[in-house]
């Protein structure tokens, strides 16, 4: 019990000495995060519009496929980047491995499939709720599917916040194509897993809650954000 | 709507992806425990204003660590496992192997002692009695350095792991730091370098109970990958490195790492050049 | 000048889903200028009629000949209107945008539209936060702006009390006026009696009887117009 106690006095000592090394180290978590969770949603959000609006061969097979990859274990897809951008590789010549490009390339592998499921069920719903009368209107399918993404943009929020809180969880892509290397490569989620092996408990424990901390930072952010938009537009 | 625009455009800058440094630097593939022993943070910030090159350590177990090397992802390879790196360097994934330093294994175990093997100055006595007790023991079993030197004296013990091992054999597949983790846990005893021990926080009731015996000497090399296999491998900065810490300067940073007024490390490189 | 849409031919036009059949034997002819409504049970087939004229079903059998191309020229309102999420004028313009017009002046023109329906008022508003009343005008003027040349109604005021009604149906008078061909499907037959010139009868997936309004509702043919009657008229 008390070193839930030295947890939280060493999380407070940590963000008050204005350590530089813990800022470097929130900073590159949430860039690294931020990051993926910006590209995931470039390709999730229209891929997930696609598969729904879309009527081809293997689509009911595409959206269970999306759906499953939700659940795609972190460690495995660290496993398959690093081979691929291993030097022994076949995208070895960008020389991206035990770079922050590594880790965001992983991440957003991570969370697109996450965006691309949730978004397909929204649009979907939205397109019962609205279909008939834009096909009444003329709309293309592309034009369909920019209007209902932008119609169900504060649900999609709640998406991409879910996508970016698995990005800022995880540690076992990051840690195999990142190499937590200090200065560098090192996130939150990989330096607590450091100081765990380490053994200093309540280090790693006082991480935990400035890296809680954090995400809840942001989400309360968006959803300031999403309440004060919404007030505006219904 | 605007809002909603603005908040998006912060968004995307914010997001957008760190910049990669342009700085001199070289990866280097080491031990966890040599990382987590706290070496690097002492002796890379001394090669830095000694040559304004940037070391990145990636930490892993030795076998991983010489998979780096093998698939050029590291310049240098710096470990504890004289022979794979000699096979490394035979297969023709490094240049050359140069010794530069050493430090112990001791064994760790509980203070109460079951197989009796406190004060002993010998492992290999100490491995049978812990075998005999069937004391509860945790081996890293990741190909690492240390796990080699355990396998090592196991067979000085003329003990066959494969026939001997039951519950009491606990094979944890970790780095040195979870599974010393993992010991304080279980209250077993486990073989570790000194360093790291030194510098682990979570002991529980755990303690050295043998030291000394000269079988427990743990010796490191450096080795550059080989550029001929891997040209992006920076031969220059590599070498660099691996002449500093062989040379007087590197020797003398790392005899006074020091923690709580203990040495852990022991230079002993070679003072002339090996051929290459 | 392109060709006028009407007259739409449909002959025989029929429908399967899954084995069963829906509608058969739809045979109708739509002249320009005039004001339809389609009327039976539910169930009966009134809004597949209107879903098949409108290209938003595929007839699995007959034909469905329009003389010249309807790509753009139609316009359909559904019994519940379908609002973006987005200010009243934007729902208005949003036919236009989708066509490519600019903004300046799809905006112009859904200003004018939502004036002509009386919700100029409302213009800045969230869409959704409106009245059902005041959303199916919105739809209106949102058909409006396109100046279709055949609108087709869903029972436009199934849901909406009897002055948002009144309102909607003043609105497709005035397009009717102007020129637009207008079909429309009712539960309510005072509505039909004051829209329609002519009434389609519709029972269980057939066209039963086609007439005039008079004609339809003081002499029906049909002994099933005959009954649908009876049972649907309060006197």
């Amino acid at each position: 019990m008390s070193t839930f106690a030295d947890a939280f006095a060493a999380a407070a000592s940590l963000v008050a000495q204005g350590d530089a090394r813990l800022y470097a180290i929130v900073a590159l978590s949430l860039q690294v995060s931020l990051a993926a969770t910006a590209v995931a949603a470039l390709i999730g959000l229209p891929l997930g519009a696609f598969v729904a609006l879309a009527r081809f061969p293997g689509r009911r097979a595409a959206v269970a496929a999306l759906n499953a990859m939700m659940g795609l274990p972190p460690v495995v897809v660290g496993l398959v980047v690093y081979l691929l951008l291993s030097r022994a590789g076949p995208l070895g010549a960008f020389g991206l491995l035990f770079t922050p490009g590594a880790m965001v390339f992983a991440q957003t592998i991570l969370i697109a499939p996450i965006l691309a499921a949730l978004a397909r069920q929204t649009i979907e719903d939205a397109w019962a709720e609205h279909g008939e009368q834009l096909r009444s209107l003329g709309a293309s399918l592309p034009q369909a599917g920019a209007t209902l993404l932008w119609d169900t943009r504060f649900a999609l929020t709640t998406a991409i916040l879910a996508g970016f809180g698995r990005a800022s969880a995880e540690v076992g892509a990051v840690m195999i194509v990142g190499g937590n290397i200090d200065g560098v490569t090192r996130t939150m989620t990989t330096a607590i897993a450091l100081e765990t092996s380490k053994g200093d408990l309540p280090l790693a424990l006082g991480l935990g809650v400035v890296l809680i901390a954090t995400v809840f930072a942001v989400n309360a952010a968006a959803a300031w954000l999403r309440d004060a938009t919404q007030r505006r537009f219904g | 709507m605007v809002m909603f625009r603005r908040a998006f455009l912060a968004f995307l800058l914010l997001a957008s992806a760190p910049v990669a440094a342009q700085e001199r630097f070289i990866t280097v593939a080491s031990t966890t425990s040599t990382d987590q022993s706290g070496l690097f943070g002492h002796l890379l910030p001394a090669f830095k204003r000694a040559s304004g090159i940037d070391v990145r350590v990636v930490a892993l177990g030795t076998g991983q660590a010489l998979d780096v090397g093998r698939r050029g992802d590291a310049d240098v390879v710096f470990v504890h496992d004289k022979p794979a790196e000699e096979k490394f360097v035979a297969e023709g994934f490094g240049t050359a192997r140069v010794q530069v330093m050493y430090n112990d294994f001791v064994v760790i175990g509980p203070k109460a002692d079951p197989a009796k093997v406190a004060g002993l100055k010998d492992v290999a006595e100490a491995l049978r009695r812990i075998h005999a007790a069937q004391a509860p023991f945790v081996s890293r079993g990741d190909r690492s350095g240390t796990h080699a030197a355990e396998l090592r004296y196991w067979q000085d013990a003329k003990i066959d792991l494969a026939t001997a091992k039951g519950a009491w054999y606990r094979d944890v597949g970790q780095g040195m730091g979870p599974a010393l983790n993992t010991a304080a846990g279980m209250n077993a005893y486990i073989l570790a370098d000194r360093a790291t021990w030194l510098n682990f926080k979570n002991r529980a009731d755990l303690a050295i109970v043998v030291e000394g015996d000269e079988k427990l000497f743990n010796q490191y090399g450096v080795i550059l990958v080989n550029p001929a296999r891997h040209p992006a491998v920076k031969k220059d900065l590599g070498q660099a490195f691996i002449d500093w810490l062989v040379g007087p300067d590197g020797q003398k940073t790392i005899a006074d790492y020091k923690i709580g007024g203990e040495q852990l490390f022991f230079p002993n490189a070679v003072p002339a050049r090996p051929r290459s | 000048m392109a060709r006028p849409i009407l007259p739409l031919v449909l002959d025989r036009v029929s429908l399967d889903i899954g084995g069963t059949r829906i509608v058969s034997d739809f045979t109708l002819r739509l002249e320009p200028g005039q004001r339809t409504v389609v009327v039976g049970a539910n169930g009966a087939g009134k809004s597949m009629l209107l879903r098949l004229c409108h290209g938003l079903v595929a007839p699995t059998g007959g034909s469905i000949a329009w003389n010249g191309d309807p790509a753009g020229r139609q316009a359909m309102v559904f019994q519940r209107p379908s609002m973006l999420r987005r200010a009243a004028l934007d729902n208005v313009a949003y036919g236009l945008k989708l066509r490519g017009v600019p903004r300046a002046e799809r905006e112009a023109r859904a200003a004018e539209m939502l004036a002509r329906v009386g919700l100029s008022h409302i213009a800045r508003r969230p869409a959704r936060v409106l009245s059902g009343g005041e959303q199916q005008r919105v739809a209106l003027a949102r058909a409006w702006a396109l100046a279709p040349e055949i609108l087709f109604l869903d029972e436009p005021t199934a849901s909406l009390d009897p002055g948002a009604a009144r309102a909607v149906e003043d609105i497709v008078l005035a397009m009717a006026s102007e020129g637009t061909r207008i079909v429309m499907t009712t539960h309510n037959l005072g509505q039909a009696r004051r829209i329609a010139d002519e009434i389609v009868f519709v029972d269980k997936g057939r066209i039963a009887e086609t007439a005039p309004s008079d004609r339809f509702f003081t002499a029906p043919a049909t002994p099933a117009a005959r009954a649908f009657l009876k049972g649907e008229l309060p006197w």
